[in-house]
């Protein structure tokens, strides 16, 4: 199994190498297929194309480029969703990848809910992730949590996809 | 330091109206002694606060007397801040000044009770501010019941001409005292959240002001996002959660906060996130949330041994406790049955059972300083409520339905609530949260108008 994850894991880093990183584009993490659309704008114009800079390895820039730093959590849940378990297989593989970094899982809930509730799922949140990757051979003193609850949304206003991106947990490189 | 007498009333303390009672032929007979011209028996003037009150009391409020300007200006601030506080109770209505027909130097000699009938005024409130050679203040004031022509209470304090505003929250109080038969609430402060700025970078304060708003101070510079206020019961102190900014993280964790010397320290050191901090209610323990390795559990931290206690065992979140007046038990925010909700156990954690039982989610339950009930926020069907119930569950009422209401706290009496209220945010992030009262009653909401936003407030006990 952790062969199979590392090669998905490099074929996703090929695709994503040349995409740009953005704060809409992570929801799809690393493995999606939008890394094309960078270098098709720019073939048409004058100027000779300049190679975008490859982050350094072990970054945070690298990690939100090639695995994505989030994932996210339905509504007053903590468990990791079937369709985000990809995210955090491709944060262990990195992780493995670089062993000098240690890193901090932020957790974080959507406004509808009180506030020291809210704190409490966000540590929840945080270490949903945290088992997980001490579960695929991540040695938890690389890791650390933090719950912010409410007080750091990701994405701005009150409606149902806002609050569906704030309801996550963030991969800090410490 | 401010001394304070009872006029012509010799009792002391002013004690609880179930206690009075059995002291009242006694009594009787030293206020008839005293009060022998006007006083022919016991008031019947009475405010019901147990239910909505439709036709607030008429109460004429006169300045209190002075013979010169400096005192007549005290006089008139301090007639002005026992009117204001009386008329947002919603249980009394100032008599416009302008309809008095006998003068405040006349007052002086007592009031021609016609005169204050002639207008509807039921009760009637006067005295005299008089300054002393030592630059020090004395406050007269009493107050009748029109009607039956007799003084209910009368009471003289001395004390610096600054703490004008204290005197006329301590009158203010003594009136509610004497029309209601409840305890007063007007000399209190209100900790809360001071906020502004968008969502996502909203800088917030720790704030503190009178329960009318004014004396307002920061307390923190906004450099460290602070949440959740509490009071001690019976010390200066704030007890709240802070993310400590450390080495590039932050970390949150309770602190206490010395209103006196303005001193903070942290709560302990402890290997988990600590939050959702209380008092108990004599002061000398604070009860709050741990969250170790992805399980939030109850704690109690001894103020003076610094010794620690876990109170829970359950995988679930275990939130928001609160101890019940007498101490002996906790009501508290799990969702151990699936979804959040109130529990009650007694203070050692033991003799668990759920008391909510409606639609929805329950949180932040809080227990009245009279025991008798718990206010709680719940969210159902994309709403949110301030309500209470009994601490068995039963009795449950909503008192208040919004977007967003949240976090309830208890003035001491029992009989308002404070919490506040956030708008929904627009694409920029904008958004408005304001603090509120409210009665028991689920009538009287009032804004409480604060600088900036406002949010988790967090009622002090009553200042004597």
């Amino acid at each position: 199994m952790r062969f199979s994850l590392v090669t998905t894991f490099a074929a996703a880093m090929l695709l994503a190498a040349c995409s740009t990183p953005s704060e809409e584009a992570s929801t799809t993490s690393g493995s999606g297929s939008s890394g094309g659309s960078t270098s098709t704008t720019t073939a048409a114009s004058d100027p000779a194309p300049t190679a975008l800079p490859t982050p350094a390895a072990g970054t945070q820039e690298e990690l939100t480029v090639e695995v994505g730093d989030r994932i996210f959590f339905d509504y007053d849940q903590y468990n990791i969703r079937a369709d985000q378990r990809d995210t955090v297989e491709a944060l262990a593989a990195w992780l493995d990848t670089n062993p000098g970094v240690a890193m901090t899982l932020e957790g974080h809930a959507d406004e509808r809910g009180t506030r020291e509730y809210n704190l409490a799922l966000g540590e929840r949140r945080a270490n949903s992730v945290r088992d997980y990757l001490v579960a695929l051979g991540i040695n938890p003193g690389r890791l650390s949590v933090v719950s912010f609850g409410e007080e750091r949304p990701a994405v701005l206003g009150s409606n149902d996809s806002a609050w569906a991106q704030n309801r996550r947990s963030a991969f800090v490189v410490n | 330091m401010t001394s304070m007498q009872s006029l012509h009333i010799h009792r002391a303390p002013p004690l609880p109206r179930w206690r009075l009672t059995g002291l009242m032929p006694a009594l009787a007979v030293l206020v008839l002694c005293l009060l022998a011209p006007w006083a022919p028996a016991q008031a019947q003037l009475k405010v019901d606060i147990t239910r909505p009150v439709v036709e607030p009391l008429p109460v004429a409020i006169t300045d209190l007397f002075g013979e010169i300007a400096e005192e007549q200006k005290l006089g008139a601030d301090i007639a002005g801040v026992v009117a204001a506080n009386l008329e947002r109770s919603g249980l009394f209505r100032p008599v416009d000044k302008g309809a008095f027909i006998q003068d405040a130097r006349s007052l002086r000699n007592g009031p021609r009770y016609g005169d204050w009938r002639l207008i509807n005024a039921q009760a009637l409130v006067a005295g005299n501010v008089q300054l002393q050679a030592d630059g020090r203040m004395q406050v007269q004031f009493r107050l009748w019941d029109v009607f039956s022509e007799l003084q209910m209470e009368g009471r003289q304090f001395t004390t610096t001409p600054a703490n004008w505003r204290n005197i006329a929250h301590r009158i203010s109080d003594f009136i509610y005292e004497r029309l209601t038969g409840e305890v007063g609430y007007f000399n209190t402060q209100i900790v809360y959240i001071a906020e502004a700025g968008p969502q996502n970078r909203r800088v917030k304060r720790l704030a503190i002001m009178d329960q009318d708003g004014q004396n307002h101070r920061f307390l923190t510079s906004g450099n460290e996002t602070v949440l959740t206020p509490r009071f001690s019961p019976t010390t200066r102190e704030i007890t709240y959660l802070a993310f400590q900014r450390s080495g590039g993280r932050e970390i949150p964790r309770v602190y206490l906060f010395n209103l006196d010397t303005g001193q903070q320290e942290v709560l302990g050191e402890f290997p988990g996130m600590t939050f959702a901090p209380r008092f108990s209610t004599k002061g000398i323990s604070v009860i709050f949330s741990m969250a170790a390795d992805g399980n939030t559990e109850i704690y109690t931290v001894d103020l003076r041994t610094r010794g620690q206690r876990r109170l829970t065992s359950h995988p679930a979140i275990d939130t928001s406790p609160s101890y019940s007046p007498d101490s002996s038990q906790i009501v508290f925010n799990s969702d151990r049955g699936g979804r959040p909700q109130l529990y009650v156990m007694d203070s050692d954690g033991s003799n668990l059972r759920r008391i909510s039982r409606g639609k929805g989610s329950y949180f932040t339950p809080v227990w009245s300083p009279r025991g008798d009930l718990i206010a709680f926020t719940r969210q159902h069907a994309g709403e949110f409520y301030i309500g209470v119930m009994r601490p068995d569950g039963s009795g449950e009422r909503m008192l208040v339905r919004d977007y967003n209401v949240e976090a309830p706290t208890w003035a001491p009496n029992g009989r308002v609530l404070s919490y506040f209220r956030t708008t929904r945010a627009d694409a920029q992030g904008r958004i408005t949260s304001k603090i509120f009262t409210i009665d028991l009653t689920g009538f009287n909401e009032r804004e409480l108008v604060t600088p900036l936003d406002g949010s988790d407030p967090a009622w002090s006990p009553l200042i004597r």
